[in-house]
């Protein structure tokens, strides 16, 4: 490009669609209505494991101003986000968890659809209840879906990339440790809603609170089985998404089939329990780490394994289950790495994608792990992993490709901010710092089904009039989705983002983009546009040139105008398209973007793979009261490699923001469960689906959150722009735990870390017991045969391996 | 028995506007603001009084459009995100919430809003540590709250440049 200074990017501004948000005007799906609209209600099993014997409907039916009522029997055809687990029917005769939709009565309003429910005479079967991973090893039976590796294991996984076992036996210390990370949600404050509709060109229209529209529009095709092209869906704008919002859910697909049948609107609002239910949150897993170190401190190789909690879908867990290891070697050198992961399907809301995917449970454990081997080596934690940070330009062990990485300089950001070499380990008892790490994708490699599509397109239109519209597929979550496209589309033609209109997230009407998960939006949708917005610019520059008698290369696009520095000469961009419009007819533009091909090509080699990496430094200061167990935490360091910052006032949101769910869950959330007693069924229900007891940060809890945004623009992204959403939140929580170990010298090995744990590992500390609270057995999993890949570094070829295969471990074997 | 129940006949002064309104007995303000008056600003992330995303104002005070009782309301003065503006140009508050980042997916922005207007309105320089008090019941799931707190100093700020 012709300039040099940026214009917008980089520059503090009110986002886009700001005005809207501030003055009520934005429209949720909640906030929809149309004439004639219906109502519907969905009756969820009050049993964890139940088979549906029968349910007489006939009763409801006849209820004045019901209008429908839909079972089983009206969804043969099921779905699921990933195509390999395709285990849900909008509603089901065959219930997995307290809270499954097995009934929907559609009404002229909530209250007497709700009314009606009561009507609906249900016969179940309840069935033996699974609750955690444990007992569905032991269980094979009852089957809670009759598909997966075996038994109740949904995913079963090894990888093994160089010699494991020969590193660790080399190592000058071999350090095992076990950790938990309890699952927790995410908690929108938007309660999911869905209108639906047949619109006046007889197609169905779905608005809906969703971050995948484009997944759930084929998903709509086939469970309704009708074209996709009868289909439109608009994802609303999502009052917080999270990953809450990425799955297809059942709500949608009764209410579409409903308007289907009925021929009038119909709309759905869950209530914040049935949110719960919903659920697809954080996998609880539990974790076991032997890590070789040498007495330098540099890694030889790590052994990781991994249980998760999936409930009861497959959901995105075949990717969850990929993620609790894959991410785990892009932060420090690590020239060997075995990985085996189970997740086991349970009587529980079904857990998929929240906030960093799969990917804060192993980097808890291993940055608290890291925490422990300083301490054994005598280095100091933020020296440790200086010297062990990857190099930019390189492969790691599991054949990820590392492009800029500014790691190093975000440890130099906090260990500065926070005076760490002053303060860590000499504050008084009872205060302490700790530190930790991460990194994430800036979006997933690979689509979740398979195909060499585009993962992300964009449309510029502008006309005589001067306006710029660009429609692309993205969605705005909260996140800044459609302030990114305007920036990128008004740094490049050089305008403000005000004259630019933002039209996203509508099948009907909008390129595909992939949606809102796996921090691919700035990046994916960022690209397109540019390459959208480039193409634009060369057709407007070229019309101007021609007017003004200059070379179109030599045209700065700046503050709404064409400059030709050499002549002087300029032009206004509104004349710029009318020449333009006049040269070459309607003018228009698209652009499109797809990753690069992942550099391993074994089997599995497709999830972890992004085309840049962000990395996060962190520091938390705790106050830990010795007699209450109780934690606060004054300040929070936190320093993010972003590559290029947008609009600093929406990155720095996201990183505060995500520093306040990391903290929130490293203190509080849990999606807990309890088993009812025996008189009363022995069931397995939520233990608190209310805002009011699943326990959040407020206002009054947040600490002070010092931001440095470390910016070293990456080749591959458009300005150089990484994502900010997730990665924020990954080192807070390790953190968290290694400032109570300084704090006072208990290491609470699970998330969540509460009083009642740090009184407890008080109390064996002062018995003189390992000063730990934390899990204390790795059950026996029955993991496949790994799949051998020799490293880059140990020139392998990223399909396979040379050595001969070992027998297996065993401990490996049930 | 009716599907659809009687309605009350009832008056609020709504935005500063008389409004005549007419619902069905048994709902809350919540839903006669969300339903009847079409007034789709006021949100709802609990329905049980635990969030603060439906907080609307009642004769000057802050409350729970949820938990209140549309028929308790006869007459009184209510105020929703939608008559904060002075017309065209935004309220110093919803201008410092997105100028500052204080909201970003919008949801709980509302409650938020109208319950800061309520603080300053009765005080108008509050420390942050009573802005972090009015606020805590306002739940919020983006922002991590720094830039709510930051939003209400700097229309604080505003306010009283106006009134000089």
């Amino acid at each position: 490009m012709n300039k040099k200074r940026f214009e917008v990017v980089g520059r503090a501004r009110r986002r886009v669609d700001g005005r809207a948000k501030v003055t009520g005007a934005l429209r949720f799906a909640d906030d929809l209505s149309l004439p004639r609209m219906l109502h519907c209600k969905l009756l969820r099993s009050p049993h964890p494991h139940a088979l549906v014997e029968s349910i007489d409907t006939a009763k409801a039916e006849k209820r004045p101003g019901v209008h429908l009522v839909l079972t089983r029997k009206d969804f043969p055809v099921p779905f699921g986000i990933m195509p390999v687990s395709l285990d849900e029917h909008p509603l089901t005769d065959h219930a997995r968890h307290v809270g499954d939709p097995v009934a929907a009565v559609i009404a002229v309003d909530e209250q007497t659809a709700n009314a009606a429910l009561e009507f609906l005479q249900v016969r179940f079967s309840p069935l033996k209840t699974i609750s955690d991973p444990v007992e569905a090893l032991q269980n094979p039976e009852p089957r809670i879906h009759d598909y997966g590796e075996q038994g109740n294991i949904h995913r079963n996984l090894s990888y093994e990339f160089g010699d494991v076992d020969e590193a660790l036996a080399k190592s000058d210390h071999v350090f095992e440790d076990l950790f938990f990370y309890q699952g927790n949600t995410h908690l929108p404050m938007e309660e999911q809603a869905t209108l639906a509709t047949v619109d006046g060109d007889g197609k169905l229209l779905v608005s809906t609170s969703t971050q995948n529209p484009h997944y759930l529009h084929r998903q709509l095709a086939r469970v309704l089985q009708m074209p996709a092209s009868k289909i439109r869906v608009i994802a609303t704008p999502n009052g917080g998404g999270f990953g809450g919002k990425c799955d297809p859910a059942n709500h949608e697909m009764v209410v579409a089939k409903a308007a289907l049948m009925l021929g009038r609107p119909v709309k759905i609002c869950l209530t914040r329990e049935e949110v719960f239910y919903q659920h697809r949150g954080r996998h609880p897993v539990l974790m076991k780490l032997r890590t070789g170190v040498t007495k330098e401190g540099k890694l030889t190789g790590m052994h990781l394994q991994t249980l998760l909690d999936g409930g009861g879908y497959g959901s995105h867990g075949p990717a969850s289950t990929f993620y609790t290891g894959v991410l785990t070697p892009v932060t420090y050198e690590l020239p060997r790495f075995k990985f085996e992961a189970c997740r086991t399907f349970t009587n529980k809301p079904a857990c998929g994608p929240k906030r960093g995917h799969g990917t804060p449970q192993p980097r808890f454990g291993q940055e608290v792990q890291l925490d422990k081997i300083a301490e054994k080596l005598k280095l100091d934690p933020a020296e440790l992993r200086l010297g062990m940070v990857n190099k930019p330009d390189s492969l790691t062990a599991n054949w990820l490709r590392i492009g800029s990485i500014g790691l190093a300089q975000c440890i130099r950001e906090v260990v500065a901010r926070s005076d760490w070499k002053n303060r860590y380990r000499k504050l008084q008892y009872g205060k302490g710092l700790g530190l930790a790490c991460s990194s994430y994708m800036c979006g997933a490699g690979l689509p979740i089904y398979w195909n060499k599509l585009p993962q992300s397109g964009v449309q510029l239109l502008v006309d005589r009039s001067g306006q710029v519209t660009v429609y692309c597929g993205a969605t705005e979550i909260g996140q800044g989705s459609d302030d990114v496209l305007a920036t990128i589309v008004a740094e490049v033609l050089g305008i403000d983002t005000d004259i630019v209109r933002c039209v996203t997230g509508d099948t009907g009407i909008t390129p595909v983009d992939l949606g809102s998960y796996s921090s691919r939006v700035t990046v994916m949708m960022g690209n397109a546009a540019m390459q959208a917005a480039e193409k634009l610019r060369l057709q407007l520059a070229d019309a101007a040139a021609e007017q003004l008698e200059v070379r179109p290369a030599g045209l700065v696009f700046s503050g709404g105008m064409l400059l030709d520095p050499g002549s002087g000469r300029s032009m206004d961009f509104i004349e710029a398209i009318q020449f333009a419009e006049a040269k070459f007819g309607t003018l228009g533009s698209v652009g499109s973007y797809s990753p690069p091909n992942p550099p391993g090509s074994y089997k599995g080699a497709g999830v972890g793979p992004s085309v840049a990496y962000s990395y996060t430094a962190c520091v938390v200061e705790a106050e830990v009261d010795a007699k209450t167990g109780w934690i606060g935490v004054p300040k929070i360091w936190i320093a993010h490699d972003i590559g290029r910052t947008l609009n600093p006032v929406l990155a720095t949101g996201q990183v505060i923001g995500s520093v306040y769910m990391g903290l929130s869950e490293a203190l509080m959330e849990e999606q807990a469960f309890r088993r009812l007693p025996e008189k009363l069924s022995q069931a397995l229900v939520h233990r608190m689906p209310s805002m009011l007891e699943y326990k959040s940060l407020t206002a009054l809890d947040m600490p002070e959150v010092d931001v440095a945004l470390v910016e070293d623009p990456d080749p591959n992204c458009p300005f150089g722009a990484k994502e900010v959403g997730q990665g924020p939140l990954l080192p807070v929580m390790p953190a968290l735990a290694n400032a109570i170990y300084d704090a006072v010298g208990v290491r609470i090995d699970e998330i969540p870390v509460t009083p009642d744990k740090v009184l407890k590992a008080l109390e064996l500390k002062a018995k003189g017991l390992a000063p730990r609270v934390g899990p204390d057995h790795f059950p026996s999993v029955p993991y496949p045969k790994p799949i051998c890949v020799d490293t880059p570094a140990e020139g392998g070829d990223g399909k396979g391996s040379r050595r001969k295969e070992k027998p297996r471990a065993a401990s490996a074997v049930v | 028995m009716n599907a659809v129940p009687d309605r009350v006949h009832l008056r609020y002064v709504v935005n500063g506007e008389e409004t005549p309104v007419s619902f069905a007995p048994y709902k809350t303000l919540l839903e006669v603001l969300r339903e009847d008056l079409n007034l789709t600003g006021t949100k709802h992330g609990c329905e049980l009084g635990e969030c603060g995303a439906c907080a609307v104002l009642v004769d000057g005070v802050p409350q729970l459009s949820c938990l209140t009782l549309a028929l308790e309301c006869a007459d009184r003065r209510i105020e929703t995100i939608e008559g904060l503006a002075r017309g065209a140009e935004l309220h110093p508050l919803q201008a410092a919430f997105t100028d500052f980042g204080g909201s970003q997916c919008g949801y709980c922005t509302p409650g938020v809003i109208m319950t800061a207007k309520a603080l300053l309105d009765r005080n108008p320089n509050p420390s942050k540590q009573e802005i972090r008090e009015a606020t805590a019941g306002n739940l919020c799931r983006c922002t991590g709250y720094l830039q709510i707190t930051e939003a209400v100093e700097n229309a604080a700020q505003a306010l009283r440049a106006e009134r000089k």
